[in-house]
């Protein structure tokens, strides 16, 4: 299981990596859903399952088609001839900070001593134990984030319209 | 053979300071959403790891809805970026600074 | 009925309630009736307390009423409360009694005013903080009182406000008050600082056990003397006096002549503890009072104006009575400012009535020959006039004469033959305005001596009563025969007499010499008014000539007006505009905008930071965040 989380794990590294340093941003998509369906990988890996689908499905699928029909739909200037990055200041910073970033998350997990895990009980995170516990304690949430996606849908419909009335 | 959690961390946190860097370096602003949505993910490997650990349902729950977030905000994020590029013709952030003084 | 004292001044204060909210859109005649029946009532309650106050064994003469605690801070208290006891009586039924009749007077005179209400409003403001200040038990009440009057003054002075001189003369008189108060001000708060109190009976208890002389005590009474000088119009302040003629004539009786400039007497009075206890203040006091009196006394001489005639007979008549505080006969201050309250609002509602007989004319040397025209007023204002001169048996002689007895056996001699030649001059220059105003040939202009009449009831009553005053008034304090001074029986357990000198005890047959002395003086000066204004009239013209220096000196007031203008009113109006152009100007302003153009030339810098990029602050934030888990995580 570990040589296939490692093989997971590096392909999702690499495939990030190239998400941030491809020059054209549809690379960069395409690149970013290689990446998904790695962690889609890794989640199986981690029982679970349903998490899995929908990342596939809504992450994979939905959002970075939708991506996908953006970039296509502003018909960008040949991304040859412009600059990737920010200047210098910018770039040597970010990944200085980005590298502190690391450090400290590594450092603040070091604090953290955990017994090692124990092997899962079958069932764990399939469909039905989430469905039943979606509908039950966290049924509020759940409704809630209907009503953020209708918000989201209706403000996007708004603002991507192409004169207000 | 069961994965340990810290495994899932250290990808966790890997992934994240690649999105970080990216978000902070590039110009292009579709790529930076992108970045973004990286970033959630690297949140959301953490989360699948500590629920694998405990054997709770619950890290999965918020996965969910941290999902249905980033749907939300891709959506718009999106709708925003084309009606900036219908006024000002560009997907660069380094040429959208009105905002600046 | 004591214990309804607190309504004596409350009545006014409604009245000035009532005039002053809706005094507008009252007809005149009931806004008139609010203001005199205001004050009428509050009359009738002193006289009923002054009834039941005669009750008392004279030792229990003093009764403090406590409305409620005013101030309570530390051990420092200020009630609301009032002091009665004879002094203060004395002065309530004078302040009451003589406000009602120029109310009614008012009623009459004024009645083609605009802002009628206006006027019953101040004027009932005033009544109601002048009977505060006479009634108070402590100094800061007294003080209330104090400037109370004060704004009412200004007020009413500057009452015909569209008139630049009325609204300059206001000024004055508030700005030349100030002085003053500032004076009397920091007595109080030296007052407090010695004894720990402020009530007049505590302090003066606690002062009883200073010696003769301290240091302390004197300062505390100049201080106070400084603000009667202010209040009282004394040398060196009485300048805004004369000017406050401004207003109308009413308020000229009420407030400049019967009660408001009085107050420095009654203050010094009622202090009496304190000053007997301070030769300097003393001879501080006498000596201006009387260089005050014969010195405005010669500028009454060649004043043309007839209220400013009188003022200037204010001004030397209340020396008259700081001359008689001076010397310790506070007894006898007290008693000629009641008389001078009689005759003195006597004259100068006959000079209003004069006025309105001759449409606002005010200048003597266009009257003349009014008798016949005015038999009233005429009749009325000659009696007045005899009472001010100190012919016996009119009030004013009863009171000068006390006055000129005790500056001659309890001050110096050189007191008395100041107040003597005042005197003589008093009778002069009054007889004077008697002569130029009422006798002689008519230099009436033709348009206006068609209209001359006598004033309507209204205005005539109040000025028989106060003749009738003016001629009996004098009757209570009854010199040479044993237990006839009732005036002076009466007020004697409210003055602490000097202590320091051992009392003269003049023979009668010197007193009766002094008398018949002062009597000759004050004919003197009638029989020379008369040689000049009406045997010779082409006398004062040649006198005229003659001393044209002198003459001019005085017809200019000696120019004191003039010359405070250069040393006190130029000086500072320079000051302050070099304060202005360049302290303010420059330095302040400087300050200010130097601030702010730091600032300014900071953010200019700053604002760098705001560059516009997306990233910027997404490098800020994050930096943000790094540090505070930093900070959590390696705590």
């Amino acid at each position: 299981m570990q040589i296939i989380f490692f093989i997971l794990a590096g392909v999702a590294l690499v495939s990030g990596g190239l998400v941030v340093f491809q020059r054209h941003p549809l690379r960069s998509a395409l690149w970013l859903i290689v990446n998904f369906f790695a962690v889609a990988g890794i989640y199986l890996l981690a029982h679970a399952e349903f998490i899995a689908a929908i990342q596939v499905i809504v992450y994979a699928g939905a959002i970075m088609v939708l991506f996908l029909f953006v970039i296509m739909l502003l018909n960008l200037r040949e991304p040859e001839a412009e600059a990737r990055f920010m200047h210098l200041g910018q770039k040597v910073g970010g990944i200085i900070l980005a590298g502190f970033t690391v450090l400290l998350l590594i450092y603040g997990v070091l604090q953290v001593v955990l017994p090692p895990g124990k092997a899962a009980p079958p069932g764990l995170g399939n469909t039905e134990s989430i469905a039943r516990l979606l509908f039950t304690d966290y049924l509020l949430p759940f409704e809630v984030t209907s009503v953020l996606l209708l918000v989201a849908i209706v403000g996007a419909v708004v603002l991507a319209k192409s004169k207000l009335k | 053979m069961v994965v340990p959690v810290s495994y899932y961390l250290a990808l966790s946190i890997a992934l994240f300071a690649l999105g970080v860097i990216g978000v902070l370096i590039r110009r292009n602003v579709l790529v930076i959403l992108m970045c973004i949505e990286m970033m959630l993910n690297a949140v959301n490997l953490a989360f699948i790891g500590f629920a694998d650990y405990f054997k709770a349902v619950d890290g999965q729950m918020f996965v969910f809805f941290v999902m249905t977030v980033a749907a939300a905000e891709v959506a718009v994020g999106l709708a925003l970026i084309v009606a900036i590029f219908r006024n000002r013709a560009t997907v660069y952030v380094d040429e959208l600074n009105i905002l600046k003084w | 009925m004591m214990d309804y004292v607190w309504l004596i001044p409350l009545f006014p204060f409604v009245g000035f309630l009532i005039n002053g909210l809706v005094g507008k859109s009252l007809p005149k005649n009931v806004v008139g009736t609010i203001g005199s029946v205001a004050v009428g009532l509050s009359f009738l309650v002193t006289v009923c307390i002054f009834f039941q106050f005669l009750k008392l064994p004279p030792g229990a003469r003093a009764v403090e009423k406590v409305v409620f605690t005013w101030i309570a801070s530390g051990t420092f208290q200020a009630q609301a409360a009032f002091l009665i006891d004879p002094l203060s009586l004395i002065m309530l039924l004078i302040v009451s009694g003589v406000s009602t009749l120029i109310h009614i007077y008012s009623v009459s005179y004024m009645h083609e005013e605009e802002g009628f209400y206006r006027f019953f409003t101040y004027l009932n403001l005033f009544v109601c903080m002048m009977l505060i200040l006479v009634s108070a038990n402590n100094f800061l009440l007294m003080f209330v009182g104090w400037e109370g009057v004060g704004l009412c003054s200004y007020l009413l002075i500057g009452y015909y406000y569209e008139k630049q001189s009325a609204s300059d003369a206001g000024k004055k008189a508030f700005v030349v008050n100030r002085i003053g108060d500032f004076g009397f001000l920091l007595g109080i708060f030296l007052i407090f600082w010695t004894f720990g109190s402020i009530n007049f009976r505590e302090v003066f208890a606690l002062a009883a056990k200073y010696p003769v002389g301290a240091g302390i005590i004197t300062a505390i009474t100049l201080c106070l003397f400084l603000g009667a000088t202010g209040k009282s119009a004394q040398l060196p302040l009485y300048t805004w006096l004369p000017d406050a003629m401004e207003g109308p004539t009413p308020v000229s009786a009420l407030i400049h002549a019967a009660t408001m400039v009085t107050a420095g007497v009654y203050m010094v009075a009622r202090c009496s503890a304190l000053y007997s206890l301070a030769p300097i203040s003393l001879t501080v006091v006498a000596t201006v009072g009387a260089l005050t009196a014969i010195f405005a006394a010669t500028i009454g001489m060649a004043q043309f104006d007839i209220k400013r005639v009188l003022a200037y007979s204010t001004v030397s008549q209340l020396g008259y009575m700081f001359l008689a505080c001076g010397v310790g006969a506070y007894v006898s201050g007290i008693f000629h400012l009641m008389t001078h309250a009689f005759f003195k609002a006597l004259l100068f509602l006959g000079s209003g009535s004069v006025m309105h007989g001759l449409s606002g004319e005010l200048d003597m040397r266009k009257m003349g020959d009014l008798k016949k025209h005015m038999p009233i007023t005429y009749w009325t204002f000659l009696l007045a006039t005899l009472a001010i001169a100190g012919i016996f048996p009119f009030a004013g002689f009863f009171s000068k004469d006390e006055i000129l007895l005790h500056s001659l056996v309890d001050g110096k001699a050189i007191y008395w033959g100041i107040a003597t030649a005042a005197a003589f001059i008093t009778a002069f220059y009054m007889f004077r305005a008697v002569f130029m105003t009422f006798h002689g040939e008519s230099r009436v202009d033709h348009h206006v001596a068609h209209h001359i009449h006598e004033s309507p009831p209204l205005m005539t009553v109040p000025l028989m009563i106060l003749a009738g005053l003016s001629v009996v008034g004098g009757f209570v304090g009854i010199p040479l025969i044993e237990g006839a001074n009732v005036f002076r029986d009466f007020l004697a357990p409210a003055i602490t007499p000097v202590a320091f000198r051992a009392a003269a005890h003049p023979t009668a047959t010197f007193e009766l010499g002094m008398m018949l002395f002062s009597m000759t003086v004050a004919g003197l000066g009638i029989y020379t008014a008369y040689k000049m204004y009406i045997l010779f009239p082409d006398l004062p013209t040649q006198i005229t000539e003659k001393f044209r220096t002198i003459y001019d000196l005085v017809y200019h007031k000696y120019y004191v007006d003039e010359v405070y203008d250069t040393v006190v009113v130029e000086p500072i109006k320079e000051g302050s505009n070099l304060l202005w152009t360049v302290v303010d100007a420059k330095g302040v302003d400087g300050v200010v905008n130097g601030s702010a153009g730091i600032i300014a030339y900071l953010s200019a810098h700053l604002r760098k930071l705001e560059t516009g990029f997306v990233q910027n602050y997404a490098f800020a934030i994050l930096l943000g965040v790094v540090v505070i888990t930093g900070y959590l995580i390696g705590r």
